[in-house]
């Protein structure tokens, strides 16, 4: 313990080392922030020129003046819409089990550490699942139902995450009072517990949806093959998505190539633009009306 | 979890009973329903464990395990053929650690000045931007990487190839601030106000409190961000696909083009190799390594939590 007088505060050089550790700090999340105006700057610059009704409505081409997403967008929609149709139910039931019906064991321990640890593995290894079961073990080909159940079950945890939450945020209150009129369990889940989750699950499903339209590396190791000049007609058909399409764009040396990746690249930006968007949109009104 | 206070009779020698057995059939079969649901998350794990077993099975059948973990050169292609995985990981390391070195320091001042140093209503601004970096495709970022990175560090460095490991791992780091400077964002955020006033008190500046009250007590949360940033970097798949070349090589050489595992597994995919080849199971060895790697990363940051993570009530 130092006494008193020999107490030496340096306050000047502190506030000083305070005021160049604030500008630090600040310019960190300025970097940040910087890096997302650069990158977005580019896309821009290189991109606007090549986006046309020739981008959205041709198929690939070797000419990239002809060159077009229309397989792309066609198969993600595909991919899309399979891959919601087994995650929703799917993952909305996991968080219904885990936040109305588990107890406290070893069982649910293991379903939580588990889907915790799942969310941290690589997208590539859930291509590489894909591959041997979906489309080696069950013969399903290269197809889009592969892709989406291989999919699914990579934004399953995602969807599960975000159904607890909204689940766990209904009050006690409703399900006490739908028991007390004689409601049975699933009745209260089905009538009271859903309804006012939904929101919360909503926002779940689009952030989820999100992520997996920007997912390439499970995808390519399930489609492999990048050129198709047609569309998907039933979910056994062969497919290529949106980033893959860029991937295959951006890989190819010609200067021309770059700039349609860059304009692909802004459609896609949109559509994940637009679905954060609804889902920020989705949240804030579900705050408001939890807070009344 | 929520245990609801109220017991629901589940006999129905009561009366008035309205249909009382039909809905008891009906709730336990939804019980089961969404027991199996939130099972098909263990199935996942089974899959991905079995599947990547079986198939690198056949790799090591042919391919002794000591050769492959401890080979120095990878060439399962062209001949001589030579199965030795330390370039890719050698490559996935580089990256890594170029990605670590950017996203750490950077991720950690950041969630320092977002929870200690800025007014609210700037954190409700910078966040969704920081979000919006986050939730970018990877190919976006490898794009990025090649058409305008490596471009302005040949400027700068002339000998620069192409495809390098530096711009791969530099754009990298800048795709994992956001989770890192989160996740230790919500970790300094739980620091209890009551210890940053009593350091307040004693006369210490907002830098003291900072570096020395809420980064210790955080400290558990802040090395778990930064352990799962980096887990989620060795993962990383396009972006170093498109940006740090196809090459394996072991080197610690940034300005080399190097091949990372996750790359060599997209390169693997986009060929039309045979399916039960040799060479096809390589993909499987090289992904069993990944995600043993992530997996001890991801299980190790869990384990920081848990273990000194401070509980304040």
């Amino acid at each position: 313990m130092r006494s008193p007088s020999s107490f030496n505060h340096h306050l000047g050089r502190r506030k000083i080392l305070g005021s160049i550790a604030l500008v630090v700090f600040m310019s960190s999340v300025v970097v940040g922030i910087l890096g997302l105006v650069v990158l977005l700057a580019q896309v821009l610059f290189q991109g606007l020129e090549w986006l046309s009704p020739e981008l959205i409505f041709n198929f690939p081409s070797r000419h990239p003046e002809q060159a077009g997403l229309k397989a792309a967008i066609f198969g993600t929609l595909w991919l899309m819409g399979l891959t919601a149709a087994f995650t929703v139910p799917v993952g909305v039931g996991a968080a219904i089990y885990l936040e109305e019906y588990a107890t406290e064991n070893w069982l649910t321990r293991l379903i939580e550490v588990n889907i915790a640890n799942l969310a941290g593995v690589p997208s590539i290894v859930y291509g590489l699942l894909g591959l041997a079961l979906f489309v080696q073990l069950l013969s399903l080909g290269r197809s889009v139902l592969a892709g989406a159940l291989t999919m699914s079950l990579l934004v399953l945890p995602i969807v599960i995450l975000a159904s607890r939450e909204a689940i766990k945020a209904v009050p006690e209150t409703y399900r006490q009072a739908a028991f007390a009129l004689g409601a049975t369990k699933w009745e209260v889940v089905r009538s009271v517990v859903l309804p006012s989750a939904y929101p919360g699950v909503l926002t779940g499903i689009i952030l989820a949806m999100s992520r997996a339209i920007g997912e390439t590396a499970p995808v390519i190791a399930i489609s492999a093959l990048v050129y198709l000049t047609f569309v998907p007609q039933n979910p056994l058909d062969r497919f290529t998505v949106l980033p893959i399409q860029i991937f295959n764009w951006i890989a190819r040396p010609q200067e021309d190539f770059r700039g349609l990746a860059a304009g692909g690249i802004i459609v896609l930006l949109i559509v994940l633009l637009s679905m954060n968007a609804l889902a920020v949109f989705l949240r804030n009104r579900y705050q408001k009306q939890s807070v009344e | 979890m929520t245990k609801s206070l109220i017991s629901v009779p589940t006999t129905n020698s009561d009366e008035p009973h309205f249909r009382r057995r039909s809905k008891t059939w009906e709730g336990g079969a939804a019980k089961w329903l969404f027991l199996a649901c939130a099972l098909v998350s263990i199935l996942t794990t089974i899959g991905i464990l079995v599947s990547l077993v079986i198939n690198a099975w056949g790799f090591f059948t042919e391919i002794p395990i000591w050769d492959y973990l401890f080979g120095t050169r990878w060439s399962p292609i062209l001949k001589p053929r030579d199965y030795g995985v330390l370039p890719l990981v050698s490559g996935t390391l580089l990256v890594t650690l170029i990605g670590a070195l950017v996203a750490v320091p950077i991720g950690l001042a950041s969630a320092i000045f977002l929870s200690e140093y800025a007014p609210d209503r700037l954190r409700r601004i910078i966040k969704p931007v920081l979000e919006i970096l986050g939730g970018i495709p990877t190919v976006v970022y490898g794009y990025f990487a090649l058409t305008w990175v490596t471009p302005q560090i040949q400027k700068i460095l002339p000998d620069l190839l192409v495809f390098n490991a530096l711009s791969a791992g530099l754009v990298l780091g800048l795709m994992i601030i956001p989770m890192v400077s989160s996740l230790s964002e919500d970790a300094m955020l739980a620091v209890p106000r009551s210890l940053k006033q009593a350091a307040y008190a004693l006369g210490a500046t907002r830098l003291e409190v900072s570096i020395s009250i809420v980064v210790p007590a955080a400290l558990s949360g802040v090395i778990a961000a930064c352990i799962i940033g980096i887990s989620r970097a060795i993962g990383e798949t396009m972006l170093v696909t498109i940006a740090a070349g196809a090459t394996p090589k072991l080197t610690l050489n940034p300005l080399e083009s190097i091949q990372t595992m996750t790359a060599y597994i997209v390169q693997l995919s986009l060929g039309e190799t045979p399916h039960g080849s040799l060479e096809f199971n390589t993909i499987f060895a090289v992904g069993l390594l990944l995600f043993f790697m992530t997996l001890v990363m991801n299980v190790g940051g869990h384990y920081v939590v848990r273990r000194w993570g401070l509980r304040y009530e």
